[in-house]
């Protein structure tokens, strides 16, 4: 008897403290306030500045929540398990988390409204980038940044060791990187992403122009062939011979970046979208002497990485999809992504690029690399799986591996093994 | 609201209309007194406590992957069988988290032991001393590992600097697949050692001068009056500060991720069992072997606690 009304009165009050949670404001069916989760990037910078443009028009407010790249995911995992209807527009790794985000059905489906609306011009997005934001035939998100790898550079120090042009091809880099390297004591010889995970997206780019790929069209682990083995052999190798001196094995790209725009490195590969962070007089002390040249070109020719790395979503817990797509609507709308071109963050749809606007405030020689980029791009910077994470550390281990010398060949075996199972397991 | 409260002892002449009303509860609520004013901790511990635990405990028996509300299979104690004969990353682990933590409660216990005999008798500038001793405890662990991170960075950083102006090479620090590990305890040296010193320091405040006067008399050397008049007295607290310290090492995290990352680094270096366990929730979303692990790691930490608290009880008899 005693027992039962304990039950009963502790009962009552997790029922009072629950009721009292639900009384909170915002949120809710056609609410005025549409939530928005955005990662760190200049995109997000640009967006807020102009956001009070859009809530004067539309009548909506709009509450931001910004965050950092891990600690967004961390955010969408817990909250998108737990079904939390607080979360309207997202912004997303259509690479990353589209396929997870899918199969788990978090994201609304937007076909009707895309099609819906002949001035958005859905069909300005370019194809590649609006496969990667369809799961199933549906359109669950909408491309607003892609990234194509660049080769980044310090012209002085070329021009000290004798060089008229950046490398062409990736012997070239080699021979210039250990040249200069060797001229200039302190000084490493090429700087890039090492971290076992972090460091994938940034070969990727180095395994296509090897003619490799993760993945060949059966769907099986191809990071044990040949040029694989040569790719992971060429980037370790490089970090290994000429980069910085007691080489961190976790750099990612805020790590490197900070090597290279400290003057600490010549050559750079990485994204264009982060260009800013090297020609930014507050953020790098290489401003003046930093160049971009296209990726340089392997046995297989020049295949940079040309993919869409940040989409909009709407949560499909969400009960505010449709003032959540208006969101959207204008800030991936032609408009907004001219004005985002112009400031430096390259778009997914194709009029900006044809403008010739759109290109305008890039650095000339980044302007030409993006465009060689663009046309000879592969649509994927690492495995496209589920579990991206995971097959990221998997496939990534090798370039750790041989940058702490190790043997390429021998690791690539070892990875490409557990990268089928996981493959195998996947597929189950 | 007062009727509640009134004692039951009420003289019968209290106004009727009202008790009438409120009799039936206020004699309830009186009865179970205990119960009602228990009932919000109770719920809370309910709620934020043991069904976490059972809710975790369920899904370790679940093959639970990619999302919590997706349909998952009841598969026994498969994962427990999987995570138990792991010898890649479930071992590894734990040899790592039984390490750091043996290294840094060794330290910070013997460190904190000196430093609050230091600090045991009045001196000069003795406030001020306390005060710094006591900086790293206040400052967040987040904001300690990235301190710690740039300090360390082989590239950039101090302590590469500093050992440059006495002719020592630079050393890979948080970056060498060896030395990352010995790193970290550094760092959480650094920070708790100063919260050991505090607990031994109010021990020996507490402890009366009589013994030690006792065996100054006697002839007893500084020395043997610690081994044999006060390390005895103070053991007690010396088995308290262990256990506090002991569990929270167990349990550390952010020291180690915002030196590290995620996975504890490229090859693992410092992946202990919570940084796995987290890793396996939030970068593969495998739920359920995560619980499986974190279940695992809650038994080794009651298993400790139990071992230390009984130890405790047989010095105190």
């Amino acid at each position: 008897m005693r027992r039962r009304s304990i039950i009963g009165t502790s009962l009552a009050v997790v029922a009072a403290m629950s009721l009292t949670a639900c009384g909170g404001d915002g949120g809710g069916e056609g609410s005025k306030t549409v939530r928005v989760t955005l990662v760190n990037h200049v995109w997000t910078e640009n967006i807020k500045k102009v956001l009070p443009e859009f809530e004067k028009q539309s009548g909506l407010k709009v509450e931001v929540t910004q965050l950092g790249e891990d600690q967004l995911s961390d955010q969408y995992n817990v909250k998108l398990n737990a079904g939390s209807d607080d979360l309207d527009v997202m912004m997303y790794r259509p690479l990353q988390e589209g396929k997870l985000f899918g199969k788990n059905k978090y994201l609304a489906d937007l076909s009707e409204k895309v099609k819906s609306d002949s001035a958005f011009e859905f069909g300005d997005f370019q194809a590649g980038p609006v496969q990667a934001t369809t799961y199933e035939d549906k359109v669950v998100g909408l491309p607003i940044i892609t990234e194509q790898e660049v080769l980044y550079y310090r012209k002085d120090l070329l021009t000290k060791s004798g060089f008229t042009a950046p490398p062409k091809t990736l012997d070239e880099l080699k021979a210039q990187a250990a040249k200069i390297e060797a001229d200039n004591p302190g000084v490493a010889g090429f700087v890039a992403r090492t971290g076992k995970a972090a460091a994938v997206t940034q070969f990727s780019s180095f395994l296509f122009s090897f003619g490799g790929d993760f993945v060949d069209a059966s769907g099986k682990a191809t990071v044990n062939t040949e040029q694989a083995k040569q790719a992971y052999a060429y980037y370790g190798g490089l970090l290994k011979d000429h980069g910085p001196e007691n080489i961190s094995t976790d750099m990612s790209w805020s790590e490197a970046m900070a090597i290279f725009t400290q003057g600490k490195a010549a050559f750079y590969t990485e994204a264009n979208s982060l260009y800013k962070n090297a020609t930014d007089p507050t953020k790098s002390k290489v401003v003046d002497s930093v160049g971009f040249a296209a990726f340089p070109a392997g046995p297989a020719g020049s295949k940079p990485y040309n993919i869409p790395s940040w989409a909009l979503g709407v949560n499909d817990s969400s009960e505010n999809k449709d003032n959540a797509w208006k969101f959207i609507q204008w800030a991936a709308g032609k408009e907004q992504a001219l004005a985002q071109q112009t400031a430096g963050v390259p778009g997914a749809r194709a009029s900006v690029w044809a403008n010739p606007a759109g290109t305008a405030s890039y650095p000339k020689d980044l302007a030409e690399a993006n465009t060689v980029s663009t046309a000879n791009g592969v649509g994927h910077d690492r495995p496209l799986v589920v579990k991206v994470a995971q097959a990221r550390e998997i496939v990534g281990q090798p370039i750790v591996d041989t940058i702490t010398g190790k043997d390429a060949a021998s690791s690539a075996d070892t990875a490409n093994a557990a990268f089928q199972k996981f493959l195998d397991d996947e597929a189950k | 609201m007062s009727a509640v409260l009134t004692p039951r002892t009420d003289s019968p002449e209290a106004p009727a209309a009202p008790v009438d009303t409120t009799s039936a509860w206020s004699r309830w609520a009186n009865e179970h007194r205990k119960w009602l004013f228990a009932a919000p901790a109770m719920a809370f511990v309910a709620v934020l406590i043991i069904f976490p635990v059972a809710w975790t405990g369920y899904l370790s028996l679940t093959d639970a992957e990619g999302s919590v509300r997706a349909e998952s299979e009841f598969i026994g104690f498969q994962n427990y069988l999987d995570v138990l004969t792991d010898t890649d990353r479930f071992w590894p682990a734990v040899w790592r988290t039984v390490l750091f933590t043996g290294v840094v409660l060794f330290f910070e216990v013997v460190l904190g032991m000196a430093i609050a005999l230091l600090l045991w008798r009045p001196f000069r500038g003795e406030k001020w001393v306390r005060v710094a001793i006591l900086l790293p405890l206040v400052a967040t662990p987040v904001a300690v590992g990235m301190m710690w991170r740039l300090i360390f960075d082989p590239n950039i950083g101090m302590a590469n600097q500093l050992l440059g102006w006495i002719g020592i090479g630079p050393q890979p620090w948080l970056a060498g697949q060896h030395s990352a590990l010995p790193t970290t305890m550094f760092i959480d040296i650094w920070q708790w050692t100063p919260m050991v010193v505090l607990i031994l320091l109010a021990g020996l405040t507490s402890l009366s001068d009589e013994p030690q006067e006792a065996a100054r008399i006697d002839g007893a050397s500084s020395w043997q009056r610690f081994r044999h008049v006060t390390l005895p007295l103070l053991m007690p607290t010396v088995i308290v500060a262990i256990l506090l310290r002991g569990i929270d090492a167990l349990k550390t995290f952010d020291i180690l991720y915002a030196t590290k990352g995620r996975g504890g680094g490229s090859f693992h270096e410092v992946e202990t069992l919570n940084v796995y366990a987290y890793g396996l929730s939030f970068d593969y979303n495998d739920y359920g072997v995560s619980s499986t692990v974190l279940i695992i790691f809650f038994l080794i930490i009651i298993g400790v606690m139990w071992a230390l608290t009984y130890r405790k009880k047989g010095l105190g008899r």
